[in-house]
């Protein structure tokens, strides 16, 4: 069983709801990562999304840009990204780590090659946000030989032909957009992720995560009541950038203890 | 050549192409390829987008003679096919009016546009004015200070003009944000795209809708000269003017098909936009092909002194094309372009425009090395109007 897997296993078991934060690699410098991973653990995160930096990053609001160019900045690239993913592994071998990022960085190295590498650094699962399953053959069966979860979208605006194709691939969990827009946007329409979620369950069989535009411990409480896991993106990056390199741990860990409570 | 049919069903065109996109657009971009798919078959469509060429834009576009410039070059005769004539003074009007078809068929009141040069803008600015729609233009900010001519003239369209911040603050982020106000907006909105790139259908679509240059111009010159040319010629930064004029060449044997991308200070430098001559394939804004890249694989900043060709992809059928080895691609850098630009105004009595004088300048290196009886067609895409403040600022004049 993968590491994704157990771990909603043992949530399930619990009769608990994942929080998942996600961060941007690198942001705001290289150096912090590692300690911002074991920060959000620290706080309650049951999975992590590493965010891979991309020059551009089409899918995202403003504050994820701003995360992906403060780390570019540093020229924090996809191996960089690696080799954070195995410093932190060296002292949590239980929290799953999930990259997510565009095609590109991972197009690049090759498919087969970055799956290797992924899966030796101590990575679980692999998001590219601008690889619908129509392009993802290739690159699923890399992810999948290497032992790591392809995890895909799901858009209110997918229709259930397309939502029966990406269950066959997903693998981990997949990850329902709960709005039509961009990461951090501000028009989540909760009722609906309800009845959405309801009708994905008809096709989905591993977890459901639901993530964008989820900005307060309400909305993720609320949330949480439908979906097996909650994401929260843009919230965390806006601490991060708010907060100085000395703080930013403290405060995201606060942050996250807070969002785990109101799931919980 | 007869065997050329592409793209596929999967919007390929041999490795590149395809549909990138973040799951949200697949259902819109389903939308559109059924929906284009049914226009396609439909007589009147067509009908309505030939009526409109002919009466909006002034089509066909006519075919010129650059004698003075040939006999000065002393080699192959120079030939102009002159879309800097159309209506809103490029060849970005013919793609402009097919979208917004294809917009109004699909019940869209609003449509989205980015922008480089601006061309596209303005292309865009003026069919949302004739068919009544609401649009927005996104621009890059440097893109906003250097064209300041044709901000104003999507202002008066009654277009919204955004300046994009993001990024390199140039036409690919530009596009970033169009499809970030698409996702955001896809219920009610018509992403006019500007170049043959992006996910499929729009390369498909957009070359579909500029091929009408080169189907003119193979009537043209075949009434003219009774023969076709011996090479043809145009600039390439999404490529869009490009496809549409070898598009219909490229099952004709004996005419070289050449690609002219911008070479900024040139290619060794590092600074220009020439993804074909120095690029990789990668994936960018929906599609796969060449592209500017770092061995991360995050996109480089481009360089060029024409706007519209400042941009680090290229469409996907022109990196089929190179690799089949059907089309040439050269670069050209911006004082080569830059002299062209002049020579078209002193010897031809025409203002080019800096990205089409990327085409001139090839042409004419070339051109002396050809016999007289040789004939080169060069895609004039658009006017320069726009770029004398460019031009100016280059030549250490304030207008």
């Amino acid at each position: 069983m993968s590491r994704v897997a157990e771990t909603f296993a043992r949530l399930q078991a619990a009769g608990e709801k994942a929080l998942i934060p996600f961060i941007t690699a690198g942001d705001p410098n290289p150096g912090l990562t590692v300690g911002l991973m074991h920060g959000l653990v620290d706080g309650g995160a049951d999975i992590i999304e590493l965010g891979i930096p991309f020059s551009d990053p089409m899918a995202d609001g403003p504050v994820i840009q701003r995360a992906s160019e403060r780390a570019l900045a540093h020229k924090v690239g996809l191996r960089h990204v690696l080799a954070m993913v195995k410093t932190f592994r060296e002292t949590n071998q239980h929290t799953p780590v999930v990259l997510m990022g565009y095609l590109n960085p991972v197009h690049v190295l090759g498919y087969e090659a970055f799956a290797q590498a992924a899966a030796a650094a101590g990575v679980d699962g692999v998001l590219t946000v601008d690889c619908p399953p129509e392009e993802a053959e290739d690159l699923t069966a890399a992810l999948v030989a290497a032992g790591l979860d392809p995890v895909f979208l799901i858009a209110p605006t997918t229709p259930a032909e397309r939502v029966r194709e990406i269950a066959r691939l997903a693998r981990g969990y997949v990850y329902y957009v709960s709005l039509k827009g961009v990461t951090g946007a501000g028009n989540l329409d909760i009722d609906d992720v309800a009845r959405k979620i309801a009708a994905l369950r008809e096709h989905i069989t591993v977890p459901i995560g639901v993530g964008f535009g989820i900005r307060d411990a309400e909305t993720a409480r609320a949330i949480s009541v439908t979906a097996d896991a909650v994401v929260v993106g843009s919230r965390l990056v806006q601490e991060v950038e708010a907060a100085t390199p000395e703080t930013a741990v403290e405060q995201l860990t606060r942050l996250v203890a807070t969002l785990k409570a109101a799931i919980r | 050549m007869s065997s050329y049919d592409f793209p596929d069903a999967r919007g390929r065109f041999g490795a590149y192409g395809g549909v990138y996109v973040a799951e949200t657009l697949m259902a819109a971009l389903d939308e559109l390829n059924a929906e284009y798919a049914r226009a396609k078959a439909d007589p009147a469509f067509w009908q309505e987008y030939h009526h409109e060429l002919k009466h909006f834009v002034g089509r066909p576009s006519p075919i010129y003679h650059a004698k003075r410039w040939s006999e000065q070059l002393g080699g192959a005769q120079i030939y102009f096919k002159r879309e800097d004539l159309n209506h809103t003074g490029a060849h970005k009007v013919n793609n402009t009016i097919g979208q917004a078809l294809l917009a109004r068929r699909m019940g869209k009141k609003r449509v989205i546009a980015e922008t480089g040069a601006g061309q596209h803008g303005v292309a865009s600015a003026t069919v949302a004015a004739r068919y009544g729609m609401e649009c927005v233009v996104y621009m890059g900010s440097e893109d906003v200070k250097r064209q300041a001519p044709n901000v104003f003239r999507m202002k008066l369209l009654g277009a919204t003009v955004v300046p994009v911040e993001s990024g390199s603050k140039t036409l690919k982020d530009a596009l970033n944000e169009a499809m970030r106000d698409w996702v955001t907006n896809i219920d009610s909105t018509f992403y006019i795209l500007g170049t043959a790139a992006g996910p499929h259908p729009y390369p498909m679509l957009v070359r579909d809708f500029q091929r009408i240059i080169g189907i003119e111009a193979k009537e043209q010159m075949q009434d003219m000269l009774g023969r076709q040319p011996d090479m043809v010629v145009a600039c390439v930064g999404g490529g869009s003017n490009a496809i549409g004029i070898f598009h219909p060449y490229v099952d004709v044997d004996g005419v070289r098909l050449v690609g002219v991308e911008a070479g900024g200070d040139g290619v060794d430098t590092g600074r220009h936009a020439a993804p074909l001559s120095a690029g990789k394939p990668g994936v960018l804004h929906g599609f796969r092909s060449y592209l500017m890249q770092d061995e991360d694989g995050q996109i480089i900043e481009t360089h060029s002194v024409s706007a519209g060709l400042d941009y680090p992809g290229v469409g996907p059928e022109h990196s089929l094309l190179k690799d089949i080895g059907r089309a040439e691609y050269v670069a050209i850098n911006d004082d080569e372009a830059l002299k062209a630009f002049e020579d078209c105004c002193h010897l031809e009595g025409i203002i080019p425009a800096l990205e089409s004088s990327h085409a001139l300048a090839h042409a004419a290196k070339v051109a002396p090395t050809m016999g007289k009886d040789q004939i080169i067609l060069v895609n004039l895409s658009g006017r320069g109007d726009k770029d004398i403040n460019t031009v100016a600022g280059l030549m250490g004049i304030t207008l």
